[in-house]
Parts: structure tokens; C-alpha cells; sequence
């Protein structure tokens, strides 16, 4: 007791960061707004400034003579974005951010579902590293790696031929729409590559969906009569929506935006992204690029929008 | 959940999994085969030989030596940058419930929820209208615009962690704000900040979407792989830096995984 | 004298929700004060009004005479031990114990001699290379003491501090907890909803509910002379006798507080008051046994001590007490 009491007294913190801190202490506010300040300034100036400033570009539109923007509000440009060949962009894109989000649906719940219900310890973690490392991995590098896949003198040509099924991958590129010279100009190519670029977009949500079911929920329904297969149909698939949903927004979003994996793997025919890289590069209508880009952010806040009445946000 | 007769997964399940998984990983695995492989003029499997030839020849390429060099600085100053932008608002926000709290949540996710397109034509558009030359710090500010969310949901998620009383303690005891800040706050997030920073190099290390409207004509490695992507010159040679660049955002994406996984697991024990 | 801490009228609201309402209070240098209420009571608030977490909305604080309205925490001499410890999980226990030191500059050799003499005031010598997550509970909350104390505060503020301890170590902690802060000569202020632990421990305790004060005075007073129907429920257990059971006993106006272990079995004698009614119910509890009657439609609670035989109930039973038992109370 007497070694405590025998210490010298207390010296406060003095000198100009105490006061300061003294300062930020009598008003909080003042010290909300010095933390919120340089990044609202980036995100809210200097970021929202660009996006706003380029969207609203929409509203004017290209004089065809000298190939300038003339600065008077108009809707000609929007007429211009629903012409019939612009029109077969839009759809061509969302009809095939429809089908890589159902198969990486597909692909994306037997990993997930396992993952969250039977991984456990070592496993769980190789799991997590198994779906991490490819989602970080580079985004180019999995796109040229697809490339060598495809190619025609590629190890699927290889592996079809060496099971004597040449004839089957023939086939399909004979296909109509689907098919082309090899996968790697077909829109077969483009969709493999959408589905494997995004799919631990997928895999992530599901998974964390099906963390929350507790296990005693499959065993009641089990106790309750019901098999697997129901289950699966009435118990599982209904808790683990959200998750489905949550990821639906990403290779949604993903594949409406993207301009990269179209322009190296697939056809010559544009989607949205390529429409706009191409409007504001080589053509210089940034009013028609601005109204391409409006596009996909319409689609994305319905669809966000929708979700959230799903609740797919409460879940996450 | 964690019954310990739960029962086997079933057979179709467990091949399901396996044979995603293995979608997921073996095109990247290929990546290393052909950076190994003496074909030049074709992507031939398999492969009519392998050799070391293309490593060296890589190593003695000026332009790639200066992308990668160029990547690695972007990615370094777009870290930083994002680090410190990324913690202050995530201590905003967990701080103090606020008017606009859902708002300011909503700005840092929107630079990488919506298209890179978008963020990188906007972007653009205003460097072009303000009179900017596209320069190194371009692609850094476009960098550090998606980079924050990364730092931001890290540092959010361990601020929730970081119980209130123990920054009301530090004040108890006689720190002020800023040594609480120096002595409790910090090595309390500072795991997370590790993380979210390993994971903006890795993220800034390879983007190309935004770079590409920010860069001019500089060229970052991610730009150079796009263009011997969409006009290949020297194909050997873009294997190895595929390799290349495999490795460099590997090691990052580890030790983030680990600086994680270690900071949950010291809570878990100290509950 | 003046007043280690001194409440003047102080309210603190949030928002709609008054939880400190013109609570006055004075507490003397070196006193053992408690705080004693059900949760959401205001006695925490008050607790972190003296910290300096919280400011008052209305009212005047003083901390031995010097106003306490707008002082940052960290220049208080005042030191609290939280309930939930919140010990520096990234610090050794040396290096907790030996913060509040390090922030105020005082070197390094020093602030370690004086943390390892805190350490071994509390009884935990040589602990001082562990972290908090090796240690258990009660350990954990004697170095959040110590922690505390090292920095010799003038008031040392305890929130609920005993609450995650099993009973066993709570009733030693209780017991060293005195022994200490009559050693040290301390102010100590603890808060506690656990009125045993308040009437064992405090020299004076002050009842809160709802925000305000209901009493305040030494644990005989605040036991003996409940001053509300809140007070006589709350400290300790008590029969209620009604209005017209006061009028007939000619104790004037309101109700009274008869408290059970004044009660014995058997007719009044002397100065004595008695009570006939019938045997509701007997519970047998060890020391003493609990005996619920119906006098004449009041609930009369008995408790009796063990080796006196218990009524069957329906028996007719005579109850009697002491007429200074009786505490007619200011509320109805």
C-alpha cells in the first residue's frame, strides 16, 4: 500500500495535442467531421462529382456535322440507345447475365452447401482458401488462361479427341448462335468464362447463408418425415434464398458491366460494356456511352430493389 | 449444427463440390504448365516440351520490367492512400450513429459496385473536363477510389470487435484521445488494417478496367497483359508473366487470410 | 468538508428517456457508498456522470469542489474498474496495470516497481507476463483493480464489479473489497443491483429507481426505515401492511413495513402487537423457515427461526411483533 501511495502525483497530458484533444472531446461533431472529411471529399467530390457529371452527358447529344457535344437538354440520344441495333446489345447482355447467373447457381451451391454443412476444421479453412484464392486471383490471368482452354489447338480440343469425342465438340460449334469457329470466338466460350470468373461471388453468399441454418432445422425435418429431397426443397433452399439472391446482384452487376472477357473470348457482337468503351473511345459520343452506362445502373437498382422486398439484405 | 453423428454428405454432393472446385483451380494451375512450355507460335496442349528459356528471357525484358515496376508503385501509393481514407471512415462510422450513416456506407461500396466501366469512363470524363494529363497519379486516384471499400470493411469489422469500455478504460486511466488512439485503438485494429491493406495491393496489383481510361499511355502490368491478350507478340513471354503476376497476388492474399484468421482466433480465446 | 463527489439537481436524458432525473447527492471523503437499484434505474448513469463518459444535461457535478461539467475523463482523478474489466487484451497484465502510468509519463522503471506492488496488493504476484485471456475471471477483476488503484485515484468508481463472479469468490472479493478500501482511506462509489452486496459492503447507500434517488443513509436506516413502498420491496423483503390495518393499529395515515424476521409465533405479550389469522403455506429454507398467513385478508410473511415447529396450513396461527417494527412509510 504504502509503494502505491508513494508515487509522485499524476501529471496530466498538457501541451497542444492535450488540448487538442480536449477540444475534439467538448465537440464530437467537430471530431465526426475531421474523420468523415478527406473521405467524403474523395468519394462524395471527387468520385460522385465524375459519375454525376459524366451520367448527366446522357441528356445532351452529338451535333453529326462537326461531331461536338451540344450542350441543350434532349432525348435524341436515348432515342439513339433504343434503336434496333442497340436495342439487340442490351439484350444480347442481359440474356447472357440470365444464364451465367443461373449456372454459376448451379455450379456455385453443391460447393457452398458442402462447405457449410460438412467441411469441418482443416477442411473448412482449404474450402475457404479454395474459393478465396480464386476470386482474388488476377482477373486477367484467369481470362488468358481460359484463352489457352479454348483455344482450338487447346487441352478441350485435346481431351475431346483423346475420348473420341471430336465429333460432339464439332457439333456443338455447328450449332447455331452458340457455336462458331472454335469455343474461343463462341458465345459457348464467353458464358464458360463469365461463369468461372464469378463464381465465388456466388459461392460466398450461399455459403453464408447456409452457415446460419442451425443443423437441429435439417433434423427436425428429417424427424418430421420428410427425405432429403424434400428437405432439401422445403427447409434448405427457401433459408438459403437470400444468399442466392445476394450473389445474383454480383455476377448480375458483373456481367452487365464488363467489356473485357466478350472483346478477348466470343464473337465479334458487342455487349453493353464494349457498346460503351466503344461510344466514348473510337466513335466519341460520350452523350450515347453515357446513356449505355445508364443501363445497367437502371437494371441494377430494380433488381436491388426487388431484393431488398426479398429481405436478401437482411440476411447478409 | 455441430451434432457430431451428422451424417456422411452424400456421394453426389461430395463429387459435385469436388468437380466445382476443381473448375475453380485448374485453369490457374495450367497457368504454370505453359509458362514452362517451348511452343511460341500457338497455345498447343499439351505442351511439345518444357523449358526455363522463357523465364530468362522474361527477366531481360525492359517493358515488362517496367510495368511491373510501374504496378507496384500505383498499387503501393493507391494502398496507402486507401488505408488511411478507408480507417477514418470506418472509425466514423462505428463510432457515432450519425444522420447519413447508411449513406457514407453506400459511397465507399459503390466505386466497386458498380461496373469498373463506369467508375473508369467517369472518371475520365472529369480528368479531361478539369484539364488533368493523365499522369502516374491518375491511376492512383482511380486506384485508391475502389481500394477503400477493401481497407473500409475490414476495419469495420474489427472496430465492431473492439468493445466500447476498453476506449472508455484508456480514457479512464489518463490517455487522452490521441494516446488512446496510439496505444489502444490501433494495435487493436491493426491486424485488419494489415489485411485490408495486403488485399488493395492484390486488388490495385491487378486492375485493368479502371486503368485503362486512366492511364494514358502508361502502362501498368495488367495493361500489358490486355494488350498481348487482344494483339499477342510474343506469346512465351506473356505465359511467364502470367505466372508472374499468379505469385505476386498469391502471397498478399495469404497473409491477409492468416492476419485474419489469427486476430479471430486471440478473441475467441480471450472471451 | 467538502464533498469527494457532489450531485446538484443533475439529470442526464436520452432523448425521451430520463435516466438520471434532478438526482441529488453528496458522498464524503473516504466513505464506502453504494448504489444500489434495479437495472435501468439510473445508477450506472450516475456512475459514468462521476467518470466524465457521460455530461449532465441539467444540473451541477463537483468532484472535491471543482466543477466536473466539461472535464474530459482522462483529467479526473477518479479511476473506475468496469464491469466487463475491459482489460487491453494486446497488453501483458504488467503493461495493463501499468498504463494509466505510461500515459501520464512517469518512467519506465517506476510505473513497473509500482505495477508489480499493485499486482501483489491484489494478490496476484508474478502475473505480470500473462494477457488478460489467460486469466479467469475473478483474476481478471482483481487486475482491473489494481489497474485502477496504481494510478491512486481520489475516487475509485466500481460498476457492479462483482456481477460475473460465482458466489463463492464473490462473497471473498466482497470481503477484501472492504478490507482494502479501509486500508487505502478511499473514496469508493459501487454500483450494484444486488442489495445484500450494497447493505454488506457500503457505509451509506443510496436507493435509485426510475431515474431518481429514493433514498439515501446507512444500511440500517435503509433497512430498518424504508422510507418508500420501492425501498421496503427492493432492500432486503417485506410485509406491507395496508391502511386500514395501520388504522386499527392506531399508527396513523399510509401504510407501514413490518419486516418477516421481526415476526415470531405465538400471542403478544407485554408491548407487544398480535395477529391472528390461518396458515397459508410453510417452506422449510435451512436457518430460518418462511411462514405465509392470511390475517384477516393481509399476506402476512413470518420468517421463523429453524427448531420452531411449523403450522400445517389451514392451522389457526397468533403472530406477534414489536410496535417499533412497525415503519409507516411516506408513499401509500
Amino acid at each position: 500500500m504504502a509503494a502505491v501511495a508513494g508515487l509522485s502525483a499524476p501529471s496530466r497530458t498538457t501541451g497542444t495535442t492535450g488540448r487538442l484533444s480536449d477540444l475534439l472531446w467538448r465537440h464530437p461533431r467537430l471530431l465526426l467531421g475531421l474523420l468523415l472529411g478527406p473521405p467524403l471529399a474523395w468519394l462524395g467530390v471527387v468520385y460522385l462529382g465524375s459519375l454525376a457529371v459524366f451520367l448527366s452527358q446522357s441528356i445532351f447529344a452529338i451535333d453529326d456535322f462537326s461531331g461536338l457535344i451540344t450542350y441543350e437538354p434532349t432525348l435524341a440520344t436515348y432515342r439513339q440507345l433504343f434503336s434496333d441495333a442497340n436495342l439487340d446489345i442490351i439484350v444480347r447482355t442481359l440474356s447472357m447475365a440470365a444464364v451465367v447467373t443461373l449456372a454459376s447457381i448451379v455450379v456455385a451451391f453443391p460447393i457452398a452447401y458442402y462447405a457449410a454443412r460438412y467441411a469441418r476444421g482443416g477442411w473448412k479453412a482449404l474450402f475457404y482458401l479454395g474459393v478465396m484464392l480464386p476470386l482474388w486471383s488476377s482477373y486477367l490471368v484467369k481470362i488468358y488462361a481460359w484463352k489457352l482452354i479454348l483455344a482450338k489447338e487447346g487441352i478441350v480440343t485435346w481431351a475431346f479427341e483423346r475420348l473420341h469425342l471430336g465429333w460432339l465438340l464439332d457439333a456443338w460449334l455447328a450449332l447455331p448462335v452458340i457455336g462458331g469457329n472454335s469455343l474461343s470466338v463462341s458465345y459457348t466460350g464467353t458464358f464458360l468464362v463469365f461463369v468461372y470468373v464469378w463464381l465465388p461471388f456466388m459461392i460466398l453468399p450461399i455459403q453464408a447463408a447456409l452457415e446460419r441454418v442451425p443443423g437441429s432445422l435439417v433434423e427436425a425435418s428429417a424427424d418430421l418425415g420428410a427425405d432429403p429431397r424434400q428437405t432439401f426443397r422445403h427447409v434448405l433452399l427457401p433459408l438459403a434464398l437470400p444468399g442466392i439472391v445476394a450473389g445474383s446482384i454480383f455476377t448480375f452487376s458483373l456481367t452487365l458491366g464488363d467489356y473485357i472477357i466478350p472483346q478477348i473470348i466470343g464473337s465479334s457482337r458487342l455487349f453493353i460494356g464494349q457498346a460503351v468503351y466503344a461510344q466514348q473511345g473510337t466513335a466519341g459520343n460520350i452523350p450515347l456511352a453515357a446513356a449505355f452506362t445508364v443501363v445497367p445502373i437502371v437494371i441494377m437498382a430494380v433488381y436491388l430493389w426487388a431484393a431488398r422486398r426479398m429481405g436478401a439484405f437482411n440476411a447478409l | 449444427m455441430r451434432s457430431e453423428h451428422r451424417a456422411k454428405a452424400p456421394f453426389g454432393l461430395k463429387l459435385a463440390a469436388g468437380l466445382g472446385l476443381l473448375f475453380l483451380h485448374l485453369p490457374i494451375l495450367l497457368i504454370f504448365l505453359y509458362a514452362f512450355t517451348t511452343e511460341e507460335k500457338s497455345y498447343r496442349f499439351p505442351p511439345p516440351g518444357l523449358t526455363l528459356e522463357w523465364l530468362a528471357v522474361t527477366w531481360g525484358r525492359a517493358d515488362v520490367w517496367a510495368a511491373l515496376t510501374l504496378s507496384l508503385k500505383v498499387a503501393s501509393l493507391a494502398t496507402a492512400i486507401a488505408l488511411v481514407l478507408g480507417t477514418l471512415c470506418a472509425a466514423a462510422v462505428s463510432r457515432s450513429a450519425f444522420f447519413g450513416r447508411e449513406v457514407v456506407s453506400l459511397l465507399v461500396i459503390l466505386p466497386i459496385a458498380l461496373p469498373g466501366i463506369i467508375t473508369g469512363i467517369a472518371l475520365r470524363s472529369a480528368f479531361s473536363m478539369a484539364d488533368i494529363p493523365f499522369s502516374f497519379f491518375t491511376i492512383v486516384l482511380g486506384h485508391a477510389t475502389f481500394c477503400i471499400v477493401v481497407v473500409y470493411n475490414n476495419a469495420v469489422a474489427r472496430f465492431r470487435r473492439l468493445s466500447g469500455s476498453l476506449v472508455e478504460a484508456s480514457m479512464d486511466l489518463g490517455a487522452d484521445g490521441f494516446q488512446t488512439f496510439r496505444y489502444v485503438i490501433l494495435p487493436n485494429i491493426g491486424t485488419s488494417l494489415l489485411a485490408g491493406g495486403m488485399l488493395a495491393f492484390a486488388l490495385s496489383f491487378d486492375e485493368v478496367i479502371v486503368t485503362t481510361f486512366t492511364a494514358g499511355q502508361q502502362s501498368t502490368l495488367p495493361i500489358w497483359m490486355l494488350q498481348e491478350l487482344i494483339r499477342p507478340r510474343q506469346r512465351p513471354v506473356t505465359n511467364v508473366v502470367a505466372m508472374i503476376v499468379v505469385l505476386v497476388t498469391l502471397l498478399p492474399i495469404l497473409a491477409a487470410f492468416f492476419l485474419t484468421r489469427d486476430g479471430d482466433s486471440i478473441a475467441g480465446g480471450g472471451k | 468538508m467538502t464533498a469527494a463527489v457532489l450531485f446538484q439537481s443533475v439529470s442526464r436524458h436520452f432523448g425521451a428517456v430520463r435516466a438520471v432525473d434532478g438526482v441529488d447527492l453528496s458522498i464524503a471523503e473516504g466513505e464506502f457508498f453504494a448504489m444500489l437499484g434495479p437495472s435501468g434505474s439510473g445508477k450506472t448513469t450516475c456512475l459514468r456522470l462521476i467518470a466524465g463518459f457521460e455530461q449532465p444535461t441539467s444540473g451541477h457535478i463537483e468532484i472535491f469542489g471543482e466543477t466536473a461539467e466539461g472535464v474530459p475523463p482522462y483529467r479526473r482523478n477518479v479511476n473506475t474498474v468496469f464491469q466487463d474489466y475491459a482489460l487491453f487484451p494486446h497488453l501483458s497484465i504488467l503493461d495493463n496495470v501499468a498504463y494509466g502510468l505510461m500515459v501520464k509519463g512517469v518512467g519506465k522503471a517506476e510505473r513497473r516497481r509500482a505495477a508489480e506492488e499493485a499486482l501483489a496488493m491484489v494478490a496476484l504476484p508474478g502475473y505480470g507476463a500473462r494477457k488478460p485471456g489467460q486469466l479467469s475471471g475473478g483474476q481478471r477483476q482483481r487486475v482491473a483493480l489494481a489497474r485502477a488503484l496504481v494510478n491512486r485515484p481520489r475516487v475509485l468508481l466500481l460498476d457492479e464489479p462483482l456481477g460475473a463472479l460465482d458466489l463463492k469468490l464473490r462473497e471473498q472479493m466482497q470481503e477484501e473489497l472492504k478490507t482494502l478500501q479501509k486500508t487505502l482511506g478511499l473514496t469508493f462509489v459501487f454500483v450494484t443491483h444486488d442489495q445484500g452486496e450494497a447493505l454488506s459492503m457500503a457505509d451509506r447507500v443510496a436507493v435509485f429507481h426510475d431515474g431518481k434517488v429514493r433514498q439515501v443513509g446507512t444500511p440500517e436506516e435503509i433497512y430498518r426505515r424504508p422510507r418508500s413502498r420501492f425501498v421496503a420491496d427492493f432492500v432486503g423483503s417485506s410485509n406491507i401492511l395496508s391502511p386500514a390495518l395501520c388504522a386499527a393499529l392506531g399508527l396513523g395515515a399510509g401504510t407501514a413495513s413490518l419486516r418477516p424476521e421481526q415476526i415470531s409465533l405465538g400471542p403478544a405479550t407485554g408491548d407487544r402487537i398480535g395477529l391472528t389469522g390461518r396458515a397459508v403455506s410453510a417452506s422449510f429454507l435451512g436457518p430460518v423457515n418462511r411462514l405465509t398467513a392470511d390475517c384477516g385478508g393481509e399476506r402476512i410473511v413470518a420468517a421463523l427461526p429453524a427448531g420452531v415447529a411449523l403450522p400445517a396450513p389451514g392451522a389457526e396461527v397468533t403472530l406477534s411483533f414489536d410496535r417499533s417494527a412497525l415503519h409507516l412509510m411516506e408513499d401509500a
